[in-house]
């Protein structure tokens, strides 16, 4: 039962405006491209993972109905914009238990359009004051107490990061220079939603949405999906030369949510949670942060960047700031971060990223990912982060 | 005078308006919404405990897009009042960079909301410069 999981094969759409392709149509050709890419087809698959955060509940079922129904179990996931690595936590999980040989994980999301995202809720205001909630408000708090909107709130994290460590920079050009590294390496990626050099001035010149996050340092809003098939250690070695060749390891495959932490439910804690899925991915997989020889973590906003070097221990405790002015997380640097333009230029359709980011790692291990090729790749780290909170790291190292 | 109405119910009126968290009594953890439990320890028993109206700013943000009703830009933060960090908005001060620093000390003050059909006015907070 405690046999290697292996990713057999993997692949992402390009991400951008899809407007004549429904969610269904993106994660059929996902799942399709995965199941081809692996060699094997869904009759093979004795478990599918499906998550399609802002659409209904039952993307594994619909996904099934135009490529298989094969009526193996579906679970039907959602763990906000760790949805993607839940759906791959799932399949992993199934296989590892051997309840199943191979496993389909899928994620989509059409988003293209969709303005700012919030938590929370946001009636209008009625006609007398009426005390209701949890809180026994009378009218909405969003914007009477604090942010509810998403580049709200990950600004508050990165500028209290930047509080507890007594930075004394400018935070707002700080932050603008971690985008313009992630613009910058977006060029190399084909399948990024966006693909252009951006300068320093254009970032920070460009519509502020929730200082310092402008525009371009928010994750771009877009339709994509991704998709993965896994497989058992014992299975993998009866297939081919080519398809063993080709299969990444799964070194590590972890899911956290946030523990209890004093001002928690006050600002959301992404750091304790993501330190947590970190150090047991790094003891799972039996590897430090100096083995990586790439990350793709989630930069949901440019603010949100910074804390997950630290929560990643990719650098010193409190050393996030110094750590990236050393030019280490730039592609050429030590510690490449989001070499695939990261969350705001590849793009964020929420279910899907938690596997489209496997899929970079997964891209480089193989030696395939041509101009944009990390030399030598060997080990990966994916980190995503959903509200509520949910983190998922999965750590893949190249076949032998 | 007509009648107020706080925002929350965890917001206190009168002459000297402040906050009020539910403390659980195992563990000392605070809360402000109703509660099933404690979520550190899980223990069902809460006591009342006054909230400084005093505290310094942690982190912050100045949102540019808001819904209808909430004049934009405005300051979202986190205040630490000794020890217990609140959820508010920083008011009395220009929404800028500038005007808003890491680490500032503020102090709670009530916020109009508006006044309903029934003449009674509800009343929010934030924090302002101390």
């Amino acid at each position: 039962m405690s046999d290697d999981v292996w990713i057999l094969g993997i692949n992402m759409t390009k991400f951008g405006k899809h407007p004549d392709k429904d969610s269904v149509d993106l994660a059929a050709e996902a799942a399709t491209a995965a199941l081809a890419d692996a060699g094997t087809d869904i009759s093979k698959m004795g478990i599918l993972a499906a998550g399609n955060l802002l659409g209904g509940s039952h993307i594994g079922q619909m996904l099934q109905k135009q490529i298989g129904q094969t009526g193996i179990p579906v679970y039907n996931v959602a763990n906000a914009c760790a949805t993607g690595a839940t759906a791959l936590r799932t399949a992993i999980m199934a296989v590892k238990a051997g309840e199943a040989d191979y496993g389909l994980a899928v994620g989509v999301e059409k988003l293209a359009g969709a303005g700012l995202l919030a938590g929370g809720s946001r009636g209008a205001d009625s006609k007398t004051w009426e005390p209701s909630g949890r809180y026994g408000s009378v009218a909405p708090i969003d914007g009477r107490i604090g942010t509810e909107i998403m580049p709200g709130v990950f600004a508050q994290v990165g500028m209290e990061y930047l509080y507890r460590n007594e930075y004394s920079g400018t935070a707002f050009e700080l932050f603008a220079r971690i985008s313009e590294k992630n613009h910058a390496h977006s060029t190399l990626n084909p399948l990024a939603a966006y693909t252009k050099r951006m300068s320093l001035e254009e970032i920070m010149n460009d519509v502020m949405i929730a200082y310092p996050n402008t525009r371009p340092m928010c994750s771009a809003n877009c339709d994509g999906a991704a998709a993965a098939v896994v497989v058992s250690g014992s299975v993998l070695k009866t297939l081919s030369q080519e398809q063993q060749k080709r299969a990444v390891k799964v070194a590590a495959s972890i899911l956290t949510s946030d523990p209890w932490e004093e001002a928690c439910q006050i600002l959301p804690d992404v750091n304790t949670l993501t330190r947590n899925a970190a150090k047991q991915a790094y003891e799972q997989a039996g590897v430090s942060p100096a083995d990586l020889d790439l990350v793709e973590l989630h930069d949901c906003f440019a603010t949100a960047e910074l804390v997950h070097y630290d929560n990643l221990m990719l650098c010193e405790p409190g050393g996030a700031v110094d750590f990236f002015e050393s030019g280490a997380t730039w592609r050429d640097g030590s510690t490449p971060v989001n070499v695939s333009g990261g969350l705001e230029s590849k793009g964020h359709p929420i279910a899907a990223t938690g596997i489209a980011n496997v899929w970079e790692i997964c891209h480089h291990l193989r030696g395939e990912a041509g101009d944009r090729q990390i030399e030598g790749a060997k080990v990966g780290l994916a980190h995503v982060i959903g509200l509520g909170s949910a983190c998922g790291i999965h750590i893949l190292e190249k076949a032998a | 005078m007509s009648a107020q109405i706080p925002l929350v119910d965890y917001l206190v009126l009168g002459d000297a308006p402040h906050l009020v968290a539910h403390e659980c009594t195992a563990c000392g953890a605070r809360f402000f919404d109703r509660r099933n439990a404690c979520a550190n320890c899980s223990k069902t028993d809460f006591r009342s405990v006054d909230i400084p109206t005093e505290g310094v700013l942690r982190t912050f943000t100045i949102v540019t897009f808001a819904a209808p009703g909430i004049a934009v830009p405005y300051v979202a933060g986190v205040v630490e009042c000794g020890g217990t960090s609140v959820r508010a908005n920083i008011v009395n001060c220009d929404p800028t960079p500038e005007a808003v620093s890491l680490g500032m000390k503020v102090k709670l003050v009530t916020v109009p909301v508006g006044t309903d059909e029934a003449g009674t006015e509800a009343v929010g907070f934030g924090f302002e410069p101390a």
